[in-house]
């Protein structure tokens, strides 16, 4: 083990000639920067990320976030910090377990243990400060734990950061995470001016002092590392020839909705959805609109559907319990016909369940919501990327089709970054101009057309059009009817547009060969590693394709037809199924899985489902050792 | 031909409503129901103040009350149980041109909206809000309501209502933002008429009480009040209403009271019996939520991407290596 305390080199020579140390060169490496929160292992995790982005590698953060604000310190639940997967190429997920950690103290490092987030011979730089630490306890836990994670197997370096630190600030508990950045950057071989810059832009808001200081540390940390560390990696980069965004999953929300024209977005705090409002209170300065926090989450779908009733089509954001909360409303759009656009950011559930944690558990609540046949449509971005156009396509269908769209996102895809090309903003991303013009004679405001259930809205402000809406059954123009015809015919219509809708859609594409042994189907955040599982045993010769949905409702057309050319298909998602080897469950009690529920209702297809409810993202080698389970059952007959 | 004023005098004549132009159906409210009071008091209001039945917007919940909406020839919504308010905010967050007003039950207002209620006189959005009180669920068939009496016999309360009935005078004058409540009573016509064209005229959240009578649940609960006018306390003021010489003589019962005097305002919603009739708080100085949020720039797609692109700014890697 390479002990910081104890250079190899003696200090004269390392003055004058660096060590020469050999860089291994890296296709990717997972590295993650825990802390107790409150210590800014998340600042530099993030730094790191774009820095590494801005070098042109391919990017992925995970926010790693402890339930609590205040977790109590060195606790192993308090880890709070950032996984940063940098590679070569494109990086479409957070990957598999950790081949780095820089840790700010055993108790957080030994949670992320526990959670089995390292791989077995992950590297870890470890503070070492707590080996003098006062208290007798704190220093024999210390020990303990080093000893047990070096005997384990765990490459572990001690770092004296915060005495480090200390020759710099005088609180060096705050500045540590910038000396761990300067760290990562040599490290990594990370170009050290950008990184300045990225202090620049991170503390942009705050004094020069404060900038200086900082990058005081970072360049702390960068020579401490090259002085005393005797390895460096290097993971190649390519620069796009195309500017590129580095945002998280809501931020790119955010911008979206900016995107779309949608000016009022009326919310109530709820994890992970918030910080997208966050962003958009700032970014809709610039642009003119309203990020209204209501009193509760049903006052915040009510406004909504209000503001949008009135002509602006808007937006309400919310998680799980948020959502459920709304049903009741989104059910009156449903029946008024008024566009709405319901961002539901997924967390753990059922309940307050797990709300700084990814599930994919709201898939069937979202289609089949709110009492009655509601009809709505309901989409899944699965890239930061498609977070962003997302909102602009949801938009445009709300008002198209008179419709409620959700927008299925979850924990993962809201705090991870990736980049992805700049958008070139589009004047037809917008909404036309409120019609505020007269209507013609006799024109009802729910003319269904027979074929396709669509009808004209008429906004408030239209001469002519004047008629109250209601979530009562109703005729064509409105008028509460009881008569059992009418009430068919609103509900055909409601039903007819979604049909309709499904017609403009294309078949999804197909990841890998439209023939084989396997297809894995799935929705939502886990596309990067499915894919990322698919396109590797593919590799090795397994006849495995994959197809992901962004559409679940209404299901695009081909996905019959794509899966006939396999022998077996198979979901993975991020909610609940049970085990078929559980001693209670048998084929006629297996719960099963979200969309291998609604993909065997409608094609009458003997899918098989797996899924897993970690709280974390799936892993690309989970998956691939789930795929191999599942060939091997092709095989037998 | 026509001269200009001619065409001018044309435009008037068909800007000009009369009183059908905002009627709409036969309401099927029961007869004697305070509902048609309040029913005609806005529609005579709509008309006087030639309000455009295109650009005029009634938002209710549900119940017998917030039927109103469909017997209006103006822009209605319908909407859900105790959801009318942060609906009507919506509206009128979206279209500060239009002239939003509630019509909702005590049901709707002070039970499962009540969070909503207490929001919306913070929020001080400007909009008529007509609270229908007669403190029983009608339309699901007579269940005691937040603002029954104690004692109430009703189906839920076989043996008369337990507790105390909720007094939405005063709970709406105990949130801060508080800018205009009044109460008036469904069988003094004339009075109700003035109550609601005050509140209209009142920039902001403007809340009216409405003791009304249902015949079909309650037939004599107000019959002590209506058969003596002691009973009703008239608040009589230049900044409220002005009681015509005939009602002054009917109602005895008066008082001078200046709507700009909250602690006595306060004082005057704590009374139950007799029942205070007239605009009991008016503060004109408190700001409305939609001012507060207003953006004077045009929205124009020009703007938008300008905007757009300075975010985008933020985040952007650029292919050079330094931001361009």
């Amino acid at each position: 083990m390479d002990k910081a305390a104890t250079p190899r080199l003696p200090k004269a020579a390392t003055r004058e000639t660096k060590p020469r140390k050999t860089v291994r060169r890296l296709s990717e490496h997972v590295i993650e920067i825990i802390s107790d929160s409150g210590e800014g292992a998340q600042r530099c995790g993030q730094s790191l990320g774009a820095i590494a982005a801005r070098m042109g590698n391919g990017v992925w953060t995970v926010e790693i976030i402890p339930a609590e604000i205040r977790p109590p310190a060195r606790s192993v639940a308090g880890a709070s910090g950032n996984r940063i997967r940098i590679g070569a190429g494109r990086v479409t997920n957070g990957g598999n377990e950790s081949d780095l950690v820089v840790a700010f103290n055993e108790q957080v490092l030994l949670g992320r243990v526990q959670a089995r987030e390292l791989k077995p011979d992950c590297r870890i730089l470890l503070e070492s400060m707590w080996r003098e630490d006062r208290d007798p306890r704190v220093a024999a836990s210390y020990k303990e734990t080093y000893d047990r994670l070096v005997a384990a197997g765990y490459r572990v370096t001690e770092i004296p950061m915060e005495r480090e630190c200390h020759k710099l600030v005088s609180d060096s508990r705050r500045g540590k995470n910038m000396f761990a950045l300067g760290l990562l950057c040599s490290l990594y071989s990370l170009d050290l001016g950008l990184a300045r810059d990225q202090i620049a832009i991170t503390f942009g808001k705050k004094a020069e002092s404060v900038i200086r200081t900082n990058v005081l540390l970072l360049e702390a940390g960068y020579a401490w590392a090259e002085e005393n560390l005797d390895f460096k990696f290097e993971i190649p980069a390519t620069r796009s020839d195309r500017p590129q965004i580095v945002v998280n999953g809501n931020t790119a929300l955010a911008l979206g909705t900016i995107a779309s024209g949608i000016e009022i977005c009326a919310m109530y705090p709820i994890t992970p959805a918030t910080s997208a409002s966050h962003y958009l209170s700032e970014a809709f300065a610039r642009v003119g609109g309203v990020v209204h926090q209501a009193e509760d989450e049903i006052a915040a779908c009510a406004f909504a559907i209000g503001a949008s009733y009135a002509g602006k089509c808007a937006l309400t954001i919310t998680s799980g319990p948020g959502y459920s909360l709304k049903q009741e409303a989104i059910g009156l759009a449903v029946m008024a016909e008024i566009p709405l656009v319901v961002v539901n950011v997924q967390r753990g559930g059922p309940s307050t369940g797990q709300p700084t944690k990814v599930e994919q558990g709201d898939l069937l609540t979202t289609i089949f919501g709110s009492h009655g046949d509601a009809p709505k449509v309901v989409i899944a971005p699965s890239t930061i990327e498609e977070c962003f156009y997302a909102v602009i396509t949801a938009r445009k269908i709300a008002e198209t089709f008179n419709m409620v769209v959700v927008i299925l996102s979850d924990a993962n895809l809201s705090s991870s970054q990736q980049p992805f090309p700049r958008p070139v903003f589009q004047e037809s991303w917008l909404a036309p101009p409120l019609d505020q013009s007269p209507v013609p004679e006799g024109a009802k405001p729910y003319e269904w057309d027979p074929e396709t259930g669509l009808a004209e809205r008429l906004i408030p402000g239209r001469p002519g059009g004047m008629h109250t809406v209601t979530g009562l059954a109703h005729d064509t123009a409105s008028h509460v009817a009881y008569d059992p015809d009418i009430n068919h015919q609103g509900l055909r219509a409601r039903s007819l547009k979604l049909a309709s809708l499904q017609r403009t859609l294309k078949p999804p594409p197909l990841f890998g060969d439209p023939t084989g042994d396997l297809l894995v189907i799935g929705w939502g955040s886990t596309r990067g590693a499915i894919e990322e599982a698919v396109a590797a045993m593919r590799e090795n010769g397994y006849r495995v394709s994959s197809m992901h949905l962004t559409f679940l409702q209404p299901m695009p057309p081909g996905i019959k037809e794509a899966m006939a050319g396999f022998k077996k298909v198979v979901t993975i998602e991020g909610n609940w199924s049970d085990d078929p080897n559980d001693a209670m469950i048998d084929e006629s009690n297996r719960r099963l899985s979200a969309l291998a529920m609604l993909l065997r209702a409608r094609y009458l297809v003997d899918i098989e489902c797996w899924t897993e409810v970690k709280g974390q993202p799936i892993k690309p080698n989970t998956i691939r050792r789930v795929l191999m389970e599942k060939l091997q059952e092709v095989g037998k007959p | 031909m026509t001269t200009g004023a001619t065409e001018c005098l044309l435009q008037l004549y068909s800007d000009r409503h009369e009183l059908e132009d905002y009627q709409k159906g036969v309401p099927r409210w029961c007869p004697g129901c305070g509902d048609n009071a309040i029913l005609a008091a806005v529609q005579r209001l709509c008309r006087d103040e030639g309000l455009r039945p295109e650009k005029t917007v009634f938002v209710s919940g549900i119940g017998c009350s917030s039927r109103l909406p469909h017997y209006m020839r103006t822009y209605g919504f319908h909407g859900i149980h105790g959801r009318a308010l942060p609906l009507a905010e919506g509206v009128r967050m979206s279209r500060p041109d239009l002239d939003v007003f509630v019509n909702m039950g005590d049901g709707d207002c002070c039970s499962i909206g009540a969070a909503h209620w207490i929001h919306a006189i913070r929020y001080n959005m400007n909009m008529t809000v007509m609270l229908h009180d007669n403190q029983i669920y009608g339309l699901t068939k007579k269940q005691a309501s937040p603002t029954s009496p104690i004692g109430l016999r009703s189906n839920t309360t076989p043996g008369g209502a337990v507790l105390e009935a909720l007094n939405p005078l005063t709970v709406t004058l105990g949130v801060q933002n508080a800018s205009f409540v009044a109460q008036a009573v469904d069988w003094i016509p004339d009075v109700l008429y003035q109550i609601v064209s005050a509140a209209f005229h009142h920039r902001g959240f403007s809340f009216i009480r409405i003791v009304q009578r249902c015949p079909e649940w309650l037939p004599k609960m107000m019959d002590p009040w209506l058969q003596d006018p002691s009973r009703v306390l008239m608040l009589d003021h230049e900044d409220g209403i002005r009681l015509g010489p005939d009602l002054a003589r009917v109602y005895k019962n008066q008082e001078k009271h200046d709507p700009s005097n909250i602690h006595r305002a306060r004082e005057i919603a704590s009374t139950l019996d007799p029942i205070p009739v007239g605009v009991l708080f008016r503060n004109d100085s408190v700001p409305c939520y939609e001012d507060l949020r207003h953006d004077d720039r045009l929205r124009t797609a020009e703007l938008i991407g300008k905007g757009l692109d300075a975010e985008f700014d933020k985040f952007t890697v650029w292919p050079e290596g330094r931001e361009a």
